[in-house]
């Protein structure tokens, strides 16, 4: 059969990090880049008789999350045990939660009008960390354990395998993340794994109804490799089937270097967990109130946020789109909106131009250029202080050395001149200087007064008010 | 209720436990014997007992997100069987 006779399904788990001080069970602070094995306890490191005890904040901020993917929030939840064996799970089970979860259902839009519905949000601990020898892991003689991250909150976020194609689940992964940032829960980034991402993948007969074997594909760190992978693994599977070969359910692994997935062995993925609850922890009863003290919490949404800015300060949906992307940009938008509300449309154009020219992704808006004085400068420009172009090197200014822009202004002499008399004497400075083009502009080449305006505001270094100058130089050539 | 050898030794394997042929057979019988034992449990009428999963009647037992106590590394490490000066050393895997 033809690639286009297939049609591939596709579910997503993904593992995030909750931004807690301390880790799930334990009172160890949950940090990332320390010495291996500083942030560690008796809980964490599995010593007979110690007892996990459930982080409130983690149980908020999970609750927080699910919320916001319009999850279902289970009246009552425990945790059970996860039963594997691996160098980086000290206790040789994980807690994590099996038949009664945190949350039930919610969903995930897509721009094409869909919703990938979740099939469930749960609470768990991450393992630890295997650091090995050697970068072939084939080769590595032994493997160095670091527990610090061992007892980390996550959540897992399950969605029903109902993903179209790997651009969907791109899709789906971006929307994700950016809700989970809006609410604060995490930092959802990816390289230091505080997102992680596994595939379900199958294929199947367009027009069949039942499930195809699937894959579990693993070992992607980026959003970009989870849609390379799963683009190679629908193609690898119908291969597979043309040739007359059975897909057998297995774990393959990403490799991102050679862009193939391959197999795990077997021996490592036993999936029989012997899950049982955790008798060292007691059943969890979400009441109203607690549920309903956490939705007021909520922020207002990426989508929400992006039509209100529509709305009220007329941008256009795409610059919306942008300044809610993050939800920092978009805070800084509103402050600074709040400080100068007829300025939003100003705002707005040089946040997506200037800011974002000089902040280097990843770094805090704010810390570099205050929206207090951001607002300043657009002020400057409306009032006619400062020209456009003057106000670009302030803006850099400000950004290297976190002045305020009056001061920039005052100390080195930039204020726009719009003093008539003297840009008329210099007008005439430069008509005598220039008697050609002043010809040219009498003998009917008006364009010719470009020249002369662009020698103005060289003598005036950028400084002259280019419409009196342009005036001006109207009643000039003329005379 | 019983438990069958393969069973046995299945459950071995997830537990990584090696058993010979006649350990296999021996617990097959052990643990059809505790599996009877606790089904007692079964006869009982429980149609009005709501379901469990934890026998103490607490709930919500949670703690605030405020650091506490971390252990010395070289005390933790010092425990293990095998490790260098920061981290613990494990059979290499896959
Ligand atoms: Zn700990």
């Amino acid at each position: 059969m033809s690639r286009n006779s297939y049609e591939p399904v596709i579910g997503l788990e993904v593992h995030v990090h909750l931004k807690t001080k301390t880790k799930i069970f334990c009172s160890c602070p949950n940090r990332f880049g320390d010495e291996p094995n500083t942030n560690v306890c008796p809980v964490c490191l599995a010593l007979p008789g110690s007892l996990p005890v459930l982080n409130r904040h983690a149980l908020e901020l999970a609750t927080l999350a699910a919320l916001a993917l319009s999850g279902n929030i289970s009246s009552r939840m425990k945790f059970d045990r996860k039963n594997y064996f691996y160098p980086d799970l000290p206790k040789n089970y994980q807690i994590s939660q099996f038949d009664m979860p945190l949350s039930i259902g919610g969903g995930v839009k897509l721009s094409n009008g869909r919703t990938i519905a979740l099939t469930r949000i749960h609470m768990e601990e991450d393992a630890g960390k295997l650091l090995h020898t050697a970068e072939n892991l084939d080769e590595s003689e032994y493997t160095r354990v670091d527990l610090n991250r061992a007892g980390a909150p996550l959540i897992e976020i399950v969605s029903e395998p109902e993903i179209k194609t790997p651009d969907d689940a791109h899709e789906y992964l971006t929307n994700l993340k950016q809700i989970l940032e809006y609410c604060g829960v995490s930092d959802c980034n990816m390289e230091e794994g505080s997102l992680r991402c596994d595939a379900n993948i199958s294929i199947r007969p367009i027009g069949e109804t039942k499930l195809g074997v699937k894959v579990e594909v693993k070992n992607m760190n980026s959003f970009k490799a989870v849609r390379d992978a799963l683009r190679h693994e629908i193609d690898r599977q119908i291969e597979a089937v043309n040739a007359g070969k059975k897909i057998v359910q297995e774990t393959r692994l990403w490799d991102a270097g050679l862009g193939t997935t391959r197999s795990m062995r077997g021996k490592e993925e036993s999936h029989d967990y012997r899950y049982f609850p955790d008798p060292d922890l007691v059943v969890f009863t979400l009441e109203k109130d607690f549920i309903e003290s956490i939705r007021k919490k909520l922020p207002e949404m990426p989508k929400e946020r992006s039509k209100r800015f529509e709305l009220d300060y007329g941008l256009t949906q795409r610059d919306a789109g942008i300044l809610t992307q993050h939800r920092d940009l978009a805070d800084y938008f509103d402050e600074a909106v709040k400080l100068y509300s007829v300025g939003a449309k100003a705002i707005a154009n040089w946040m997506l131009t200037e800011l974002l020219r000089v902040i280097p992704e990843g770094e805090s808006y704010s810390s570099k250029i205050k929206p207090k004085d951001f607002v300043e400068l657009i002020k400057l420009i409306d009032e006619g202080t400062i020209s456009g172009k003057i106000a670009k090197e302030i803006f850099s200014v400000m950004a290297s050395t976190g002045k305020a822009p009056r001061d920039i202004v005052a100390s080195q002499g930039l204020t726009q001149i719009s003093d008539e008399s003297s840009i008329e004497k210099i007008c005439r400075e430069v008509m005598t200087e220039n008697p050609n083009p002043v010809e040219q502009f009498r003998a009917g080449k008006k364009n010719s007064i470009g020249f002369l305006v662009g020698a103005v505001m060289k003598k005036t270094s950028g400084k002259a008010n280019p419409q009196l100058v342009n005036k001006i130089f109207g009643r000039l050539l003329n005379e | 209720m019983s438990i069958s050898i393969d069973e046995v030794k299945h459950i071995a394997f997830l537990a990584r436990l090696s058993l010979t042929e006649e350990e296999a057979e021996r617990y097959s019988n052990d643990l059809s014997r505790i599996l009877e034992y606790a089904s007692t449990i079964c006869k009982l009428d429980t149609a009005d007992v709501p379901t469990t999963s934890h026998v103490i009647e607490i709930k919500n037992v949670l703690r605030d997100d405020e650091t506490g106590n971390t252990l010395d590394r070289e005390t933790v490490l010092s425990q293990a069987p095998s490790s260098d000066d920061a981290c613990f050393i494990a059979p290499r895997i896959l």
